[in-house]
């Protein structure tokens, strides 16, 4: 008897497997809240993808002004979906689109922005994801509204939608829905 | 009217193919065989109405017939006739009839090539068969209809998408699921085994070209889709392990596992329940590949429009089937016992290491394809895992099932000794330090991975060399009688040996093109000169062209190497009008090292062009490493042991005592 356990293994899988199938075809994507919300940014230098673009590092996000800051990579499918996004949002001169070029290989991000064209004003290369684990970034993408204090505003798991934009991000980049920050460093 | 002898046609094959699901199942337990020659009718008359229905479909979209919906979602007037052939299968509705095809095909082909086989077993075989495609009617008939009419008719139809406007893609998917549907035959075997309960070596024989048919094809479905990637999507890469990839690849790595746990099958009478869940899985990723692409589940490039109602009924149609299966195959294969032991350093217990290492490599691919869905269902949170996942985890295992399928095919079945096997490997062994060394001496300081993967491909290639030497006994006994060797030499064995050979080759082609490819990214002006290696491209500026179906901006590049003009390069820029899209056409200039790659990207305000240009070494190794896999397969399918039912004795006799059936 205990040798026939051994032939219910699939089974069990395959059950468990289905499980999550099912519930994978209802799922809608969800806001999650951040515990970085309402928290200071961390300290870091991130160097460019390449020489012509400028890296990021935390002072350009505390230069007074909200901006936006995009995690990808090029081997993420979901960025491609929201990229357009972007590249409408980057026509509006207001606002600052900053990125985070998370565990990419350089060159590769650049041959993405090229194909799918570039909307981020600067692009920090963070090669070992060291910056985006301070972040809390779960995985790309992700999106932080950061207000001009180094303030984490709101963050946004998985593609970028429109809806999204116009509800939680667009009143946040003009300074509604405010939290404070507590002091920090 | 086609559309509608199309639709009726569906119908009545729905019909038969209930019928032919029940009737022959119940004359295989009574052992009436009318009623399971009833079953091998029906499966014929299965595939002469889809037929029927599919040929309805292609007429509608070359004569452009909008008034149907599906035509005129998918084709245009003025695309060119191949596309609007391959327009059939370009689209969710018009794929399924695809599927539903093959299946009949497979299903009428077991029924007319059966001569050998036991009728109760038959019967079992083409039920299942029929079962299978009962389900996928419904969905074809019910919810995803390719012949639903639209009124009032539109005057031209919205177009196919460009990148799918392509030779090589329209090729890709029948191939693909000639593998994927190929795999319903190892799986209807295995449940017709299951109920009947008993496996044997007879059973493996028969079970095996089938499999083996499967995975040629879709050996060939994956290199046509990845050649296609390489020189369409404009990025020099070939492999991007997406979710719709993953789900072509995984059920490629299982059934390649059931090739070969079949052989034990077939050779030493064990590893029965083993070989048994791989065909029912083999076939199980095939379906849940489907409901990857269908369902819309995942974020992919290539997915077709998702619909939840159509993923439900995949989901259910999944759970009967795959859960029915396994369900039982709990039940029945505790009773299936193995008969041949064998000790540690046996054939038998390499090709357990090769099913072992496929199937970890399988549930490392799922786990990956999976886990963005499961993190979801747990947690709300939306990831995307990218190749450095799937390269951290793949080498790894892939590694060592290389050196194991190095020396394989030289150990004995039963019992061996390693240190007998690995004296006759000393030549080997050496060669692939030499090319080790030599490699790490080469690319000092340079990527590791290289160092590897040239030590991997070196060791298989020779190995094989080695194994066919070995075989034919050169230079140990007269010429003449090794010549005779050749002849003799059983063609799956042949296949064995230039498959594996194909897979060294394909790795060496993976090393060399990823770790020395070179690349210059640059805006340039006309006249400007870019050296990439030891090719220089000069820009000669851009013309417009135009094509049947779009407009393109094409560059020149005269591609120099020292003073010689050694070609013309032109890549493109295409806009399409129908749908709206732009697309890179790459261009491509073979040569015997390697590939000479150029792509023309968008133009700059101040009149420049930004340009991609590639030198990739050794490309090639890639695609002749996947053609050599399937001529390799299609060989070891024309021995002739497979072609009767089972093998003939004296042939056998013979071919032992010279030691080539070992």
């Amino acid at each position: 008897m205990k040798q026939n356990l051994i032939f219910i293994i699939p089974i069990i899988l395959f059950s468990l497997l289905s499980i999550f199938l099912g519930i994978g075809l209802f799922l809608k994507p969800k806001e999650i809240p951040s515990a970085l919300i309402g928290k200071t940014i961390p300290l870091f230098n991130l160097p460019p993808v390449s020489e012509k673009l400028n890296g990021l590092k935390d002072k350009d996000l505390r230069l007074g002004k909200p901006v936006l800051v995009n995690v990808f990579a090029s081997w993420c499918g979901p960025c491609r979906i929201e990229h357009p996004l972007f590249m409408e949002l980057s026509r509006n001169p207001e606002i600052i689109i900053y990125a985070i070029n998370h565990k990419d290989n350089p060159s590769n991000a650049i041959r993405w922005l090229d194909l799918y064209g570039n909307p981020y004003k600067k692009i920090g290369s963070d090669l070992d994801g060291r910056v985006s684990i301070d972040f809390g970034v779960y995985g790309v993408p992700e999106t932080f509204v950061i207000d001009g204090k180094g303030c984490v505003q709101y963050k946004h798991i998985s593609v970028l939608t429109k809806e999204i934009l116009d509800r939680e991000i667009v009143p946040r980049l003009k300074g509604k829905k405010h939290v404070k920050c507590k002091l920090k460093q | 009217m086609t559309a509608e002898i199309g639709q009726f046609c569906m119908i009545l094959a729905l019909i038969v193919a209930a019928s032919q699901a029940i009737i022959p199942q119940i004359g295989a337990s009574k052992r009436d065989y009318s009623l399971v020659l009833f079953g091998k009718y029906a499966a014929i008359i299965q595939l002469i109405l889809i037929l029927i229905a599919f040929l309805c479909l292609m007429h509608l979209y070359i004569i452009s017939d909008f008034s149907v919906l599906n035509v005129w979602q998918n084709s245009h007037s003025e695309k060119p006739l191949l596309y609007k052939i391959s327009g059939v299968w370009g689209n969710h509705e018009g794929s399924l009839l695809l599927w539903v095809l093959i299946l009949a095909l497979f299903g009428a082909a077991v029924a007319s090539f059966s001569k050998n086989l036991p009728p109760t077993l038959v019967g079992r075989v083409i039920s299942i068969q029929a079962a299978i495609g009962f389900g996928f009617l419904i969905l074809l008939i019910f919810l995803s209809n390719p012949f639903a009419r639209i009124s009032p008719t539109p005057i031209n139809g919205s177009g196919l998408n460009p990148l799918l406007q392509d030779p090589g893609l329209a090729f890709h998917p029948p191939f693909l699921y000639l593998g994927y549907v190929g795999f319903s035959i190892a799986f209807s075997f295995a449940i017709a085994a299951l109920i009947e309960g008993k496996v044997d070596a007879a059973w493996a024989r028969w079970v095996r070209p089938w499999t083996l048919a499967a995975w040629c094809f879709l050996t060939i479905g994956i290199s046509l889709g990845s050649w296609w990637a390489y020189y369409e999507l404009g990025w020099g890469g070939w492999w991007f392990w997406d979710p719709v990839e993953n789900a072509s690849f995984m059920p490629w790595l299982i059934g390649t596992a059931l090739l070969h746990s079949a052989i034990v099958v077939e050779k030493r009478d064990t590893l029965k329940s083993w070989t048994i869940l791989l065909a029912i899985l083999a076939f199980s990723f095939s379906l849940l590949g489907t409901f990857i692409v269908r369902s819309g589940i995942l974020n992919s490039v290539h997915s077709f429009a998702s619909d939840p109602g159509r993923g439900v009924f995949i989901l259910v149609f999944l759970i009967i089937t795959i859960g029915g299966s396994l369900a039982l195959y709990t039940w029945r294969a505790p009773n299936l016992k193995g008969g041949g032991l064998f000790s540690p350093i046996s054939r038998e217990a390499s090709l357990v290491i090769n099913n072992l290492l496929l199937m970890s490599a399988t549930a490392t691919v799922l786990l990956g394809t999976l886990y963005p869905l499961i993190l979801d269902a747990i947690s709300g949170e939306k990831v995307s895992v990218g190749p450095p996942y799937y390269i951290g985890t793949f080498i790894p295992i892939m590694t060592p099932l290389v050196v194991v399928m190095g020396i394989a095919p030289m150990i004995s079945w039963k019992r061996s000794d390693l240190s007998g096997v690995l004296s006759r490997f000393w030549i080997c062994i050496l060669i692939t330090i030499v090319a080790g060394l030599v490699t790490l001496f080469l690319t000092y300081k340079g990527p590791i991975l290289a160092v590897l993967g040239i030590i991997l491909s070196v060791w298989l290639i020779s190995g094989s060399i080695a194994d066919f030497l070995e075989r034919i006994k050169l230079f140990k006994v007269s010429f003449n009688d090794s010549f005779k060797r050749i002849i003799n030499y059983p063609r799956s064995a042949i296949g064995g040996t230039i498959a594996h050979a194909g897979v060294g080759i394909l790795i060496f082609g993976i090393t060399i093109s990823s770790a020395f490819e070179l690349e210059k990214i640059q805006s340039v002006k006309t006249g400007d000169r870019v050296q990439v290696g030891n090719y220089i491209f000069e820009f000669k500026g851009t013309e417009i062209s135009r094509g049947p179906n779009y407009d393109a901006i094409r560059g020149n590049f005269d591609v120099y190497k020292g003073n010689d003009l050694i070609i013309k390069m032109q890549p493109e820029n295409r806009s399409f009008i129908n749908p709206e899209m732009v697309t890179t056409e790459a261009a491509i200039y073979p040569r015997n090292l390697g590939d000479l790659y150029a792509v023309l990207g968008e133009k700059n305000p101040n009149n420049t062009f930004s340009t991609r240009l590639y030198y990739k070494p050794m490309i090639n190794c890639l695609w002749l490493g996947c053609l050599l896999m399937a001529l390799g397969g299609f060989i070891s399918l024309s021995d002739r042991k497979y072609r009767i039912g089972a093998p003939k004795k004296r042939f056998i006799e013979k071919n032992r005592t010279l030691g080539l059936y070992n």
